[in-house]
């Protein structure tokens, strides 16, 4: 609890430095990232990502130094470099993206861990912590760190609030782009480096392994909750800086923790909450929806227990017990006892000396499913030119799902026929 | 005047030729129908008029202009189904992007944007569905939305690839409708068509394509057992052996490039 305290009290300067440092990398990743996810484009991050060690071993390499300026742009020549390569592959082979980039990337990260072995055999003191490049080095991140991803992060975010508009159309449909004369080369060439710069900058916090989840992550959770493209990218933006918070505060409070999988898993847990708890399009709310479906079946066929039983004794209104609406359907036995207490719950039917009778309210809704139910195998007997034989189990689920205008769509154009094709009369309540 | 001229146009996927010295001029004003089989190039037609493939020969002027200097001039409709329409965009947000030009790059658009824009929905009759999430269209109205974006542009020369393919039928009046404004107005319209069947009410001037051009000229004079035979009879057989053989040699359609 103390320690939670002393975390976000931020009276520790590193707190400071690693809180900013890893919110604004988390931040500008998604931000840049929810284009890449809409440009269907999610591995090619992750080429980037591992072709920037290359670069960060070389820049070291030539100036000796760690300054972060330099090692990015080491990072940001290789970066680019390999999204030159992979497209230039893809264009004049016959091979596809997917293994350019995959050739790609195993190829420069190669070369990288080449060169980062050599640079720690050569007894170069300094070069101590250029591994960090690989896992990340987010809990070590210095004011100097802050200055230039700071610097960074506002032109990044400049650069897309100005061509805003001109990437949502490229990403969409870059033909029309093109057909319009939008400049969508260059378009295309500022996107991609932004990217480049994006990765070069995140992969100091979570390192070359784990940058594409930084970049693509944020975005996949953001789409869920709306459909707005705008929307999705503040959602996304969000999902970035909050994981880059907690990651950092976890392993603020366990030491042992590392910074930049904990930003990751939070992200991860965050697009899986979002997969799961979304309304509408999430997992749980496609449940819910499957279970009210079931719910309402089950409530009509119960209902239609009812019916069916008066119709063929001519009396509706009589007490009927568990027994005989159990005999009368093929349903089970707790399936039956559950439909009955919804009905009763509803006051379509209410229960007199442990046996049921319907309401009057009950009844009219029973023969409205009954006559959606004879109303359609009478339409697809009519219309589709089915035998009387072959609709009832047709009739038996879409009966359910009918809506009232339909249903006054499906009278007029069957011209309120009497009687199914089965003979069965067609209850009509008014 | 004329709206489309193609000279000694030439298109070749991995060196096949694909559309064989296509030669035709379109006049101004007309609905034009781009007819042909299955593979007969129609599409690429209109991706080389538009400068969206490369050609290996010859050369399209468009109002007797190169295409770069005239492009704000042409609109264009693509297939329904070269976009993904699960982006997260709204009918409203595709239609603005008819807005989108040169001029207006790095600037927001403007409330004349939006009302013209407006304006074109409900030409198409669905200003009503202006906020409506692009993802829950049928297919007709994603392509009247698409037909919308076109017209917020405020071009000359329309183009449209296969705008009837997978429609209901108020879609398909609807786009027939504002095909015979547009003609009052003057515009030019091409469409790339593949029903027979139909080609003869919805055009009045026809290019007959199967990967060369067989003929191309007011719909009257098109429609002709004998030409329709030629284009639908299936394709030249050594035409197609030396476009096989250029691929396999990698040979140029001219001898230098």
């Amino acid at each position: 609890m103390n320690k939670t305290f002393q975390f976000l009290s931020f009276s520790d300067p590193n707190v400071q430095f690693v809180v900013i440092g890893t919110m604004i990398l988390g931040a500008t990743a998604a931000l840049v990232g929810s284009f890449s996810f809409l440009r269907k484009r999610a591995l090619v991050g992750d080429a980037i990502a591992h072709s920037i060690l290359p670069g960060v071993c070389l820049s070291f390499m030539v100036t000796g130094s760690k300054n972060p300026l330099y090692l990015i742009i080491g990072a940001f020549i290789t970066g680019w470099l390999s999204l030159i390569l992979i497209d230039a592959i893809t264009r004049t082979t016959k091979l596809k993206s997917d293994t350019s980039i995959g050739i790609i990337l195993s190829v420069f990260f190669g070369i990288g861990i080449l060169l980062l072995t050599s640079i720690q055999h050569s007894g170069n003191a300094s070069q101590a912590g250029l591994d960090k490049f690989l896992f990340g080095k987010a809990a070590s991140l210095t004011r100097d760190d802050i200055y230039v991803f700071g610097s960074i992060a506002i032109v990044l975010v400049i650069l897309v609030l100005v061509f805003y508009k001109e990437f949502k159309l490229i990403s969409f449909n870059p033909e029309y782009a093109k057909v319009i004369g939008l400049p969508v080369k260059f378009l295309e060439f500022l996107l991609a480096t932004i990217t480049v710069l994006a990765v070069a900058v995140g992969i100091q916090a979570v390192g070359v392994v784990l940058m594409a989840a930084l970049l693509i992550t944020p975005a996949s959770g953001a789409r869920f909750w709306t459909n707005r493209l705008g929307t999705m990218i503040l959602i996304s933006t969000l999902f970035g800086a909050i994981s880059g918070f907690l990651g950092s505060y976890i392993s603020y409070i366990a030491p042992a923790m590392p910074t930049g999988p904990w930003i990751v898993m939070c992200l991860s847990l965050l697009t899986v909450g979002s997969i799961w708890f979304a309304p509408k399009t999430g997992m749980l709310s496609k449940f819910r929806v499957q279970r009210e479906n079931q719910r309402k079946i089950l409530i009509e066929n119960v209902l239609k227990l009812f019916y069916h039983l008066g119709e063929r004794q001519g009396q509706f209104n009589s007490e009927r017990s568990f027994e005989e609406l159990h005999d009368s359907r093929d349903l089970k036995v707790n399936e039956l006892e559950k439909g009955l207490k919804l009905l009763e719950k509803q006051n379509w039917i209410r229960e007199k000396e442990s046996n049921w009778v319907i309401t009057n309210s009950g009844l009219t809704e029973a023969k409205r499913v009954i006559k959606l139910h004879r109303l359609w195998e009478m339409y697809l007997n009519q219309r589709l030119k089915l035998q009387p034989d072959h609709v009832h189990n047709d009739a038996e689920a879409i009966e359910h799902i009918i809506t009232p205008e339909l249903e006054k769509q499906l009278e007029k154009e069957l011209d309120y026929p009497e009687k199914d094709p089965h003979e069965s009369i067609i209850p009509y309540t008014e | 005047m004329v709206s489309i001229e193609t000279h000694n146009l030439t298109v070749s996927y991995n060196r096949r030729p694909v559309l064989w010295n296509i030669d035709f001029e379109i006049p101004s004003g007309n609905i034009v129908g781009i007819i042909g089989p299955n593979g007969s190039g129609k599409t690429t037609l209109l991706k080389a008029i538009m400068g969206l493939v490369p050609t290996s020969s010859g050369y399209v002027k468009i109002f007797d202009k190169p295409l770069d200097q005239v492009r704000e001039r042409i609109s264009y409709v693509p297939q329904r189904e070269s976009v993904d329409w699960d982006f997260p965009a709204s009918v409203m947000d595709i239609v603005l992007m008819g807005r989108y030009r040169k001029s207006n790059l790095m600037k927001r658009l403007t409330k004349a944007d939006k009302d013209i824009a407006a304006e074109a929905l409900e030409k198409v009759n669905m200003l009503e569905y202006s906020n409506r999430q692009i993802s829950q269209l049928s297919g007709g109205q994603q392509q009247r939305v698409f037909i919308a974006r076109s017209l917020a542009q405020g071009a000359d020369l329309y183009i449209m690839d296969e705008p009837f393919v997978g429609v209901d039928a108020a879609t398909e009046e609807a786009i027939l409708n504002l095909l015979s404004d547009m003609k009052k107005e003057g515009k030019t319209v091409v469409v790339v068509h593949h029903d027979l069947q139909t080609a003869k009410d919805y055009f009045d001037w026809i290019v007959l394509l199967n990967t060369r051009m067989v003929a191309a000229g007011p719909k009257e004079e098109i429609f002709k057992e004998k030409l329709l035979q030629e284009a639908y009879g299936g394709k030249l057989n050594v035409l197609s052996k030396v476009g096989d053989l250029m691929k396999e040699k990698a040979f140029n359609v001219r001898e230098r490039n």
